[in-house]
C-alpha cells in the first residue's frame, strides 16, 4: 500500500495543477456576477482549453481522460474552490443518461453545450405524490402526432428557474403496472406551459422549485429510450445522482475539534471533557472510515476496475453525522448555541445553518431509508418487500389523502 | 494511490479461509466451549505447520519474514472462524514484544519456538478491575524478582512465558519484564468467552528478565498496544463480517407472516447498518495496517481509529445477529453465541472502547500539535 500517485498520475496531477493555478479566476475577476454567471464563466474557460468534463469523449466536448484522471482533476480543482455548483446536475446526471440512451444526433447537439456551460440542465423526477416511491409518479404524457403533451407537477427541482433543459420522467400509460407505464424525455425549459415556483426551506434558502406543466408540447425525438422504458432510463440517472451527492455538507470533525478547543466547560477547554472526547472520537472514526473507503474506490479506479458498492454509504453516513455534529456543536456553546445573529454567533451562524440545512441532505437523492433498502437488496442480496401494488394497473392502485 | 492488499496477500487470505473452513468449523469451537481443553491443540499444530505463527518473525529467528499485511489477513480469517487458539497472545503480544524490546538472547531463545508453536507467550497488563495506570501498578520487581498478581491474562494458564509490565522498585517507574511460566502460580479462570482461555497469575519472588530499556515499560506497552490493536481490529472485522453473514443467511431461510423475515425493513435496515459499520471499520483497518507495516508516525491515531470502529462494528453485528435469530439465537444450541462472546472479549482484550476513544483524541491532539 502507498498513497502516492503512479508516475503517470503524478504527471497528470502536475499538469492539471499548473493549469488550474494559472487559470482559476480571482474573486475580483468574478465581481458583479451571480452564481450562475460565475459557473458559466469558469466552465467556458475550461472548455476552451480542453479541461471541461475531461472524462467525456472528445467529440462531445471532453478530453477522453480516465476515471482516475477525473478523480485527480476533481481533487485539484476543489482545492482552489472555483464556482461549479449549478452545472453538476446537467453534467453529472443528465449527460451520462444522454450518453447511454440518446441517439448520435442528440448527443452531438446537446453534450458539447453541457460541457461548455452554455446550457444548464435540471432534473424533473419527484412529484408531490411520489418521492421514495418514484415509480408512482403521475405526470401524464399523451401522444399527439409526432409530439407528446405533458400535464402535471414536479417538485424538488434544483435550479429549474435558470435551467435551459430538463430531464423528465412521466406516465405515458396508466393502464399497466406502474414501472411499465413510464417514458423519459428531455424538455426545453423555455417551452410554453412550464411554470416554476421556488420552495422556501427551513434554512431560509430556496434551492428547489415546484415546476408545473400545462399542456407542454414535447417532440417525440426528445424521448430517451422506448415508450414504457422510462424506469430503466431513470435508473441510469439515479445511479449517477447517488455518486454525485457527497457526504453532505459543511461540518466535519476538524471544525468540531477546533470548536471544542475554543469553547469552555466549567472554565476548562471543552476538549478536556471526557464526554466530549468520546463523541469526537466516535465521529472521527466514521469520517475516517468514509475517507479511507474513498481511497479504496480510488484504487479500484486507478486499476481500471469499477469501485464496489461501498461508495453508496457516503451520503447515508455523512448526512446524519453532519446533522448530529451540528446539534452537538450548538450544545457546546450552551445558551449561545441558538444564536444565528451574524455579528454575535460563533462562525457567523454557520452551525445553526448546518443544523437547519442537514435534514434536507438526509432526504435528497434517496432518503436514508431508501439508501438502507438499496444496500440490503443490492449489496446483501435480501428480498424486496412484497408490494401490494405489484402487477396492478397504475390507475387501480390505492392512494392516500397526503398527496 | 494504492490502498489495497496485493494479489499475493489476498491469496494468503483465501488459503487461510480454506484451511479454517476445513479445520475450524463451528464444531471445533463448540468443543472448546463445552470441554476442559484450553485450546484446540490439533488446530494449533495445523496453524503452526503452515508457518502462520512466524509470519512476521525474521527468517534468521526461524520465521517467514513476511510483513504485517500477510499477518492481518490471517487475523481476519481467525476472527471469522472464532478460532479457539492462543494466536493473538503468542503473535500480537509475545512475538511483537520480543521484536520490539527483546534482547538478542531473549529473541534467540523464544522467537524460533514461537514461530513453530513449540512455545506460547502472552502479555499481562491488568491487575483486576479498572483501567491500568502506570503509577499505580501493584506488581513490583525488586532485585530481579517479581511479586504481585495479574488477571485476566489471556492464555496465562498455558503460556511458557509472560511479558509483564511491573513497577521497577529501583526506578520508581514501570519496566517491561519477561517471566517464565514455571515461576508463576496460576489458575484458569472463567471469562465471557470460554473458547479463549484466561488465567489469574501470581508471582512470589519470581525471577524475571528485563525487556528493553529499564524504566520505559509503559512507553513500550503503549507501542505494543497500538501494534496489537491493529491486528485485533482485523480479527474483529473478520468476526463482524461473519456475524452479519450468519444473520443474513438466517433471515433468508426463516419465514414469518408468510414471507422471509429478511424481506422486512426492520431486518434489512438493521443488517444494512451492520454492513455500513463493517465497511467503515474495514477501511480504517486498511489505514491501520498501512501505518503498522510502515512503522509510520501516524500509528497511534490509525490504531485507535481502527480499534474503536472495529469494536463498535463487531458488537453491533454480533448482538443484532442474535436478535435476527429470535428465540433460537440465545440458546446454547445455536452458534450465535460464539460471535457475541468473542466480540465482547476482543473489545476488552487490548483495552475497552472507551479507553481507545480517549487514546484516539490524545493521539489526534499530539498529531495536530506537532
Amino acid at each position: 500500500m502507498d498513497f502516492s500517485d503512479s508516475p503517470e498520475e503524478a504527471r497528470f496531477r502536475a499538469e492539471a495543477r499548473a493549469w488550474l493555478e494559472k487559470h482559476v479566476p480571482s474573486e475580483r475577476e468574478l465581481a458583479g456576477m451571480d452564481e450562475v454567471e460565475r459557473c458559466k464563466y469558469w466552465q467556458k474557460r475550461k472548455y476552451d482549453a480542453g479541461w471541461a468534463c475531461i472524462r467525456w469523449p472528445k467529440e462531445y466536448g471532453g478530453r477522453d481522460s480516465s476515471a482516475m484522471q477525473q478523480v485527480i482533476w476533481n481533487q485539484e480543482e476543489s482545492r482552489l474552490s472555483p464556482p461549479t455548483g449549478v452545472l453538476s446536475i446537467g453534467q453529472g446526471m443528465a449527460a451520462p443518461t444522454l450518453m447511454q440512451w440518446a441517439n448520435e444526433e442528440v448527443k452531438r447537439k446537446h453534450l458539447p453545450p453541457l460541457a461548455s456551460g452554455e446550457h444548464i440542465w435540471c432534473q424533473l423526477f419527484s412529484e408531490p405524490a411520489s418521492g421514495s416511491d418514484l415509480a408512482a409518479l403521475r405526470m401524464r404524457a399523451e401522444r399527439e402526432g409526432d409530439d407528446w403533451i405533458l400535464n402535471g407537477q414536479k417538485i424538488w427541482t434544483s435550479g429549474a428557474h435558470y435551467s435551459d433543459y430538463g430531464i423528465v420522467v412521466v406516465r405515458s400509460d396508466p393502464t399497466v403496472p406502474k414501472h411499465q407505464g413510464l417514458t423519459y424525455f428531455f424538455v426545453d425549459m423555455k417551452s410554453a406551459g412550464i411554470e416554476t415556483r421556488p420552495i422556501k426551506q427551513i434554512s431560509g434558502d430556496s434551492n428547489f422549485n415546484e415546476v408545473y406543466f400545462n399542456d407542454v408540447r414535447v417532440p417525440d425525438r426528445q424521448r430517451l429510450g422506448a415508450v414504457g422504458q422510462g424506469w430503466q432510463v431513470s435508473m441510469t440517472t439515479l445511479m449517477h445522482e447517488r455518486l454525485a451527492i457527497g457526504g453532505g455538507g459543511g461540518l466535519n470533525t476538524r471544525h468540531l475539534f477546533r470548536l471544542a478547543e475554543q469553547t469552555e466547560i466549567d472554565g476548562r477547554p471543552a476538549i478536556e471533557d471526557r464526554a466530549v472526547r468520546a463523541r469526537l472520537a466516535h465521529w472521527y472514526c466514521r469520517e475516517m472510515g468514509l475517507k479511507y473507503t474513498g481511497y479504496r474506490a480510488m484504487t479500484a479506479l486507478s486499476r481500471g476496475e469499477i469501485p464496489g458498492p461501498e461508495n453508496s454509504i457516503s451520503k447515508l453516513v455523512g448526512a446524519v453525522q453532519s446533522q448530529d455534529m451540528a446539534s452537538f456543536a450548538m450544545d457546546l456553546l450552551e445558551f449561545c448555541g441558538a444564536v444565528m445573529q451574524r455579528d454575535l454567533a460563533a462562525g457567523e451562524g454557520q452551525l445553526g445553518y448546518a443544523f437547519l440545512g442537514s435534514p434536507g441532505i438526509r432526504i435528497a437523492g434517496g432518503s436514508d431509508e431508501i439508501m438502507l433498502n438499496i444496500l440490503a437488496e443490492r449489496v446483501l442480496g435480501m428480498p424486496q418487500d412484497p408490494r401490494v401494488d405489484k402487477g396492478i394497473p397504475f390507475h387501480e392502485i390505492a392512494t392516500g389523502s397526503k398527496n | 494511490m494504492n490502498f489495497e492488499l496485493s494479489d499475493d496477500q489476498k491469496l494468503v487470505r483465501e488459503q487461510a479461509r480454506a484451511f479454517l473452513d476445513e479445520h475450524c468449523p463451528p464444531s471445533v469451537v463448540r468443543c472448546i466451549l463445552e470441554g476442559e481443553e484450553p485450546y484446540d491443540r490439533e488446530l494449533w499444530r495445523g496453524i503452526a505447520s503452515l508457518g502462520w505463527l512466524g509470519t512476521t518473525i525474521p527468517v534468521s529467528y526461524g520465521g517467514l519474514g513476511l510483513s504485517h499485511y500477510e499477518l492481518c489477513v490471517m487475523a481476519e480469517e481467525l476472527g471469522r472462524a472464532t478460532a479457539p487458539v492462543p494466536f493473538s497472545s503468542s503473535v500480537y503480544f509475545a512475538a511483537e514484544a520480543l521484536l520490539l524490546a527483546g534482547s538478542e538472547e531473549q529473541k534467540q531463545e523464544w522467537l524460533p519456538q514461537l514461530a513453530i508453536g513449540e512455545a506460547i507467550g502472552t502479555l499481562a497488563v491488568a491487575e483486576g478491575p479498572g483501567r491500568p495506570v502506570p503509577s499505580q501498578l501493584k506488581t513490583r520487581v525488586s532485585s530481579g524478582v517479581m511479586s504481585g498478581e495479574k488477571y485476566p491474562v489471556p492464555d496465562g494458564d498455558v503460556a511458557d512465558f509472560v511479558v509483564v509490565v511491573a513497577q521497577d522498585a529501583a526506578l520508581g517507574k514501570p519496566s517491561m519484564f519477561l517471566v517464565r511460566g514455571e515461576h508463576l502460580n496460576r489458575r484458569t479462570i472463567e471469562t465471557v468467552d470460554r473458547t479463549r482461555s484466561h488465567a489469574w497469575i501470581e508471582a512470589n519472588d519470581a525471577p524475571v528478565e528485563c525487556m528493553g530499556v529499564a524504566g520505559q515499560g509503559w512507553e513500550l506497552l503503549e507501542n505494543l498496544m497500538n501494534r496489537a490493536a491493529v491486528l485485533f481490529a482485523w480479527e474483529q472485522v473478520g468476526g463482524s463480517d461473519a456475524a452479519l453473514e450468519q444473520a443474513r443467511q438466517y433471515s433468508l431461510e426463516r419465514y414469518a407472516f408468510g414471507r422471509p423475515i429478511g424481506s422486512f425493513q426492520a431486518i434489512k435496515h438493521k443488517l444494512a447498518h451492520a454492513y455500513v459499520n463493517n465497511t467503515l471499520a474495514r477501511s480504517n483497518c486498511y489505514y491501520g495496517i498501512w501505518a503498522l507495516a510502515n512503522d509510520a508516525p501516524e500509528l497511534p491515531l490509525a490504531a485507535a481509529t481502527a480499534r474503536v470502529s472495529a469494536s463498535q462494528a463487531y458488537y453491533y453485528s454480533s448482538k443484532e445477529n442474535i436478535q435476527t435469530h429470535g428465540g433460537m439465537g440465545f440458546t446454547w444450541e445455536f452458534d450465535c453465541q460464539f460471535h457475541y462472546r468473542r466480540a465482547k472479549l476482543l473489545s476488552l482484550a487490548v483495552g475497552s472502547e472507551t479507553w481507545w476513544q480517549e487514546r484516539l483524541v490524545t493521539a489526534y491532539e499530539q498529531a495536530n500539535a506537532a
